[in-house]
């Protein structure tokens, strides 16, 4: 059960090898939290993170085979990680690929397939654990979005509307959720320096995991129903948002 | 039934259930069939500040609608009440008839079932023990045993397990109880303004025999030289010829409303660091230094906050938490320390009380046992409270405390294990009673208790 002061005491990752979700966890760990389900496309390679939080004091650490790609698996995969684990506090929902938008110029299917993953495989995903969070009735699904989704630019506008969607999508179930104990906490990154972004030039505002990380311990704390990180954002993309649109061809091109 | 966004009274961590408000002690006691996956909690009046009384996707019973007098026996001031009714309730039909209630505590609107469920303790523990100590029998509704009457005779490990038990052992559907004889519904109270811990500290060990009621008030926002000043109040109840000649028309009369009722939606953070001290300040400033034979009404001696109707909305929207531990005699030096760390921490609390306990009793969970024993009210958005918290926690444990389970919405399960040594013993008689674990509820789930 989550706490007073935000503890939790149980985290399912879906996307268990994401860094800001990783790091995450870690501080959930170091605080109360027992039960880490880390759900990922090759489980057999987190063996070593398994390892890691137990020895940071997780007595219940599993991993289970889970690929956004393949939506029609999500309910039993999800179904039968809450039957095997109870209760489960948060789920971070953070998988997602980042593609680079030249390819997908060129290969326009590798693009439906990046949003297949990143808005698809999330609505599935995300789908099933309401359920299963409604069932329980409480718990939070944090909801890894990005500032790309706020306003979508032209240099990566695939990825950048699938964060659309999905952020839209995660508003409109975290509403439909209230009443039910159950809530959704959207997170709105900037540039995070992770694997995902690697070897790129960082963009105004970089951060790291691990102040995404706190903003999202914070959140959690405070029952927030979006979290900025870092939080100036909110302030810049309350501006960048209104910018007409030949103002924003300028000020987005990188 | 209707499915509801449930919190204790701290605000803190809404779970939603399935409600039901059966109106008599039969329907409650029926509330136990069919039970649903996640199980079956009951709730008194809410007043618990965690989250002992909600059950996140099952069902919770709303005892309140199972209420009034099974039996009174105003002889003997024996009574048998149905669960849900409420202590204010009591004292409105018992005062004027001369019978108070055995313990209160610092509000009159708790159940008899929440009174038993956390073995409640009141101004009078160092003489009178707690709740439990006063109960002669109760019915019961178990899962596995179906509706039975248990007395400390009759299955003593079920009576003690119940006592303090948080509600996990079975559904109280009544409970009969020794109430003390008044003469007036007055009190008569000395009032002791201390400049420090020490000086309230030493007070009580020396008085509080003399008083059948002690609590000291303690101002946590004063700092240097004063951490820890205090109000000292102690009284017992008068007899009829020490008041005065207009008292005496009506020696039990009695008369309890809450007065001010907190905006609905209060204002963001009405208790602020800075009301606070002002409030402190004020509360301190206003007793005096040493007065003797003041008298006073119950409400305004026992239940000065249920004056304001919903106070605990002043806290805002982060809600708000209690933090309870005991000491024993002998780890004052601890005590000490855990004041001066919530007086220099950047905490706000408006309502702290310390009071020295007598001996405990055979209730397995039940929180009281010799020492002094510090409530201190917090707000859940106080920057670094949950590290300050872990903190103390574990140095009440050291010095062989605990924490109390109706205010607890934090604690580690560890902690809990550590403070109560019979906790296994506990568990044992849930297996008996309840061996499918069908009563649940969000704190025994948090603590790792169902
Ligand atoms: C302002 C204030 C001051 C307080 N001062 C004191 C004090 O001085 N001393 C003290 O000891 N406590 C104090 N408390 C705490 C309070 O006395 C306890 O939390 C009490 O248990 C609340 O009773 P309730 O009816 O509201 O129960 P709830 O909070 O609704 O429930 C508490 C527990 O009782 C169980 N329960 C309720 N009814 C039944 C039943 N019929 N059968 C089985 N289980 C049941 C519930 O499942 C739950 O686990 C104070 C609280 C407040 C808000
Ligand atoms: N980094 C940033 O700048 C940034 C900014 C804003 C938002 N975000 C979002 O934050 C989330 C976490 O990103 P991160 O920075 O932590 O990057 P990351 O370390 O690369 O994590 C992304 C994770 O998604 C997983 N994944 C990709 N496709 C998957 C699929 N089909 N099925 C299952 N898992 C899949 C990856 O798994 P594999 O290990 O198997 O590849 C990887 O573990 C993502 O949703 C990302 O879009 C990131």
């Amino acid at each position: 059960m989550r706490d007073a002061l935000g503890a939790v005491q149980s985290v399912l990752v879906l996307g268990g090898g994401s860094e800001i979700a990783l790091t995450t966890v870690r501080k959930l760990v170091g605080d109360r939290c027992r039960t880490v389900v880390l759900a990922a496309r090759r489980p057999d390679e987190l063996a070593g993170t398994v390892a890691e939080l137990q020895a940071a004091g997780a007595t219940d650490v599993d991993t289970v085979a889970f690929d956004a790609l393949d939506p029609a698996s999500h309910e039993k995969i999800i179904d039968g990680i809450f039957e095997a684990h109870g209760d489960i506090d948060v789920v971070l929902l953070a998988f997602g690929v980042l593609g680079d938008q030249k390819e997908f110029d060129a290969d326009p299917a590798s693009a439906a397939q990046a949003i297949a993953a990143n808005f698809g495989g999330a609505v599935s995903a995300g789908l099933a654990v309401a359920h299963n969070l409604r069932k329980q009735g409480h718990g939070t699904l944090v909801v890894l979005s990005s500032v790309a989704g706020e306003r979508v630019r032209k240099d990566n506008f695939v990825y950048g509307s699938s964060k659309a969607g999905l952020d839209g999508f995660a508003q409109g179930l975290g509403d439909s959720l209230v009443g039910s104990g159950a809530r959704v906490m959207v997170v709105r990154p900037g540039f995070v320096h992770t694997k995902m972004t690697e070897g790129m030039d960082a963009a105004p505002f970089s951060t790291t995991p691990d102040v995404v990380a706190d903003a999202i311990v914070e959140g959690l704390h405070k029952r927030r129903d979006v979290v900025w990180a870092p939080s100036q954002l909110r302030y810049v993309f309350s501006a960048l948002r209104h910018l007409p649109r030949p103002v924003w061809r300028k000020v987005s091109d990188r | 039934m209707t499915r509801e966004l449930l919190t204790g009274w701290g605000r803190t961590a809404p779970t939603a259930a399935d409600v039901v408000h059966p109106m008599s002690v039969d329907e409650l006691a029926a509330g136990l069939e069919r039970p649903p996956e996640r199980g079956v909690a009951a709730r008194g009046l809410g007043r618990s500040y965690g989250d002992p009384a909600q059950n996140a996707g099952g069902r919770v019973l709303d005892t309140t609608g199972a209420r009034g007098l099974i039996d009174l026996d105003l002889n003997r001031g024996v009574v048998t009440a149905a669960a849900g009714t409420s202590l204010h309730a009591l004292m409105r039909w018992l005062v004027p008839l001369g019978w108070f209630v055995p313990v209160t505590p610092g509000t009159r609107y708790v159940t008899v079932g929440g009174a038993i469920a956390n073995d409640i303790h009141g101004k009078n523990h160092h003489g009178a023990g707690s709740w439990c100590n006063h109960l002669l029998a109760m019915t019961m509704a178990t899962p596995a045993g179906g509706k039975i009457t248990v007395t400390p005779q009759s299955d003593p490990d079920l009576f003690w397990a119940t006592a303090g038990g948080v509600g996990l052992t079975g559904l109280v559907l009544d409970a009969t109880f020794q109430l003390r004889r008044i003469e007036t519904s007055r009190l008569v109270i000395d009032t002791d303004r201390t400049r420090d811990l020490d000086e309230v500290m030493a007070l009580m060990t020396e008085g509080d025999d003399r008083y059948e009621y002690s609590v000291a008030w303690i101002d946590l926002m004063a700092r240097g030289a004063s951490v820890g000043r205090s109000i000292l109040d102690r009284g017992r109840f008068a007899h009829v010829d020490e008041l005065s000649a207009k008292q005496q028309r009506d020696p039990l009369a009695y008369h309890a409303a809450a007065i001010l009722p907190m905006p609905f939606v209060a204002p963001p953070k009405l208790l602020n660091p800075l009301t606070v001290r002002a409030f402190n300040e004020v509360w301190y400033r206003r007793a005096p230094r040493r007065r003797r034979g003041h008298v006073a009404t119950i409400p305004a001696f026992f239940h000065p906050l249920d004056a304001i109707h919903d106070w605990n909305r002043g806290y805002g929207p982060a809600g708000f938490l209690q933090w309870q531990c005991v000491v024993p005699i002998g780890a004052e030096e601890t005590m000490r320390h855990i004041v001066e760390a919530f007086s220099a921490s950047a905490t706000t609390s408006l309502v702290n009380v310390l009071k020295r306990f007598g001996p405990g009793n055979e209730g397995m969970l039940s929180f009281p046992q010799p020492g002094w024993t510090l409530s201190v009210d917090l707000s859940a958005d106080a920057p670094g409270l949950a590290r300050l918290l872990d903190r103390l926690d574990d140095e009440v444990l050291a010095a062989g405390g605990r924490l109390y389970l109706a205010k607890d919405s934090r604690m580690r399960p560890s902690t809990m294990a550590a403070g109560y040594a019979r906790l296994d013993e506990w568990r044992a008689v849930r297996r008996r009673v309840d061996p499918d674990g069908i009563l649940q509820h969000d704190l025994g789930r948090r603590l790792g208790l169902v």
